[in-house]
């Protein structure tokens, strides 16, 4: 069953201000509800190298094993959804292929992505995400965001050791404290939601989470929402205009319909005449 | 390096630099930093620096360590924080960002589980207790104040219902229009106000010219159209 007419994909990914190359990757796969979001680093260009190792492993695989088995099947074994040990294998190959090039390489010793993979299947949707890049979710007028940084910040908000109104200006923003290619393993964090039509999901990297206030960032969808693709803009350009630092990629991703998963014979006749 | 300076009653009494990874405060001549006052426990409190970062530890003093007023157990020290010991006060000054590493500030970098260290005496052990490793935090800088246009701008209805009422352009964005019928956007950039259509079949008008898809510049005093509402921008002066 293809999502290319549930769901609304628009992208961007833009160098910023400064920076003169673009770390960040991204790609998307509205008829396979896949959207993915990797923020590299690493000397010279190694960063671009392992986000984009990240993004290609991630979709051709996924893409791959999504047409073999639904997503929404539920595994014997756990209990769980394919979806979500799909995602959770296929960061795992990411983290080696990353891994494996930093070892054998030179040029890319040392070089790590942060990663966010939102899956869509069956009314519902399966995040995935190893660092700083976020989800947000944008639904009746409320903006919140979903996934929660591994970042030193994050803990020490988590420990008490800081306020959020202290975090605001910490020094020690950028600091992750997991990431994909620096370790042999990886530990991902995935979760499964429902989602609702009219639901707008906003995937990002730092670049724009860091230069835009969550507050400007729900205003722009809350005006912009009708027009995707200039909302994406806008949000580029917001991260730009304060100062663009870092490089800023941007997934929004409207549920334009409901997707349940076809069950019984009847719904996969009308799964094929859709 | 950090600095904590010591006054009371506002009067400097010593500088104190945060030269090694455990600063000790406290009544006692052993300590670093000896503030012999009977308010003052032997031990008192610990500063724990390690790179640019310094964390302030109460140890478990008879009269508590305030910071900017509050009372503090373990606290994550910013630039020009107040420590209150009894009637002394130590100010934290922390050292400017390296220029020259001021380019990569926003640079993400991982944190490896294993480059945690322990807080000494404090976290148990394997527990990350907030300790970074990484030459991202020695080289970051403030961050700068979004821009703002130079002038501020506003609109003012010259038709429809509210003919007469201005509306300020003080937000990022101001929406303009019936939602479903037509819908405009007014950006507010560092370059000035641009103009954008968002949803609809009709574009803005601007001076009796119809807008294409792309963001229009608006200038002192331009007549914009949308949804059969005429309104004039302005900058305030």
């Amino acid at each position: 069953m293809s999502l290319a007419q549930m769901l609304e994909v628009v992208s961007a990914t833009d160098p910023g201000m400064v920076r003169t190359n673009n770390e960040d990757s991204i790609a998307s796969d509205p008829s396979h509800g896949l959207a993915v979001l990797a923020d590299g680093m690493g000397g010279y260009n190694a960063g671009e190298v392992a986000s984009g190792i990240a993004t290609t492993v991630i979709t051709t695989e996924l893409q791959q094993l999504l047409d073999q088995r639904p997503p929404y099947a539920i595994e014997e074994a756990t209990g769980r959804t394919a979806a979500e040990k799909i995602l959770r294998e296929q960061v795992f190959r990411a983290n080696s292929s990353i891994y494996q090039a930093a070892q054998s390489q030179p040029q890319y010793a040392g070089m790590g992505t942060t990663l966010v993979v939102a899956l869509y299947y069956d009314n519902k949707m399966s995040v995935a995400h190893v660092g700083d890049s976020r989800l947000y979710r944008f639904r009746d007028d409320n903006f919140e965001q979903i996934t929660r940084d591994h970042s030193l910040l994050q803990e020490q908000i988590d420990s008490g050791l800081i306020t959020k109104e202290q975090a605001k200006g910490a020094a020690n923003k950028n600091l992750v404290t997991r990431a994909l290619g620096i370790d042999p393993t990886v530990d991902p964090e995935i979760h499964e939601y429902e989602t609702k039509v009219g639901d707008i999901y906003l995937l990002c990297s730092d670049g724009l989470c860091d230069m835009v206030s969550d507050e400007d960032i729900g205003e722009a969808l809350r005006m912009l929402g009708g027009n995707l693709t200039l909302c994406v803009h806008q949000l580029v350009q917001m991260a730009n205009d304060n100062g663009g630092r870092d490089n800023v990629s941007v997934i929004l991703i409207r549920v334009l319909r409901e997707y349940p998963a076809p069950r019984g014979v009847l719904s996969k006749v009308f799964g094929w005449l859709r | 390096m950090a600095k904590l300076i010591l006054s009371m009653d506002g009067l400097v009494l010593k500088e104190f630099t945060l030269g090694k990874e455990r600063t000790t405060i406290g009544r006692k001549a052993h300590n670093d930093i000896q503030i012999d006052n009977l308010a003052v426990s032997g031990e008192h409190a610990v500063v724990v620096t390690i790179l640019s970062d310094s964390f302030l530890e109460d140890l478990g003093s008879t009269n508590g360590t305030l910071v900017n007023g509050q009372t503090v157990k373990k606290h994550f020290l910013q630039n020009n924080d107040v420590i209150e010991l009894g009637k002394y006060k130590l100010k934290f000054v922390s050292d400017g960002p390296a220029p020259a590493k001021a380019v990569d500030f926003e640079k993400t970098m991982v944190l490896r589980p294993g480059a945690l260290r322990p807080q000494p005496g404090a976290a148990a052990p394997g527990k990350p207790a907030g300790a970074p490793g990484s030459p991202a935090a020695a080289a970051a800088a403030p961050a700068a104040p979004p821009p703002t246009p130079q002038r501020a701008g506003a609109l003012q209805l010259l038709s429809g219902a509210n003919a007469g009422r201005q509306l300020d352009l003080t937000k990022p964005l101001t929406t303009l229009g019936k939602p479903g019928v037509q819908v405009a956007v007014i950006t507010r950039r560092p370059q000035g106000f641009f103009i954008t259509h968002v949803e609809g079949a009709n574009f803005p008008v601007v001076n009796g010219k119809t807008l294409d898809a792309q963001a229009h510049a608006l200038g002192d005093h331009d007549v914009i159209e949308i949804a059969g509402v005429k309104m004039e921008f302005f900058f305030k002066t």
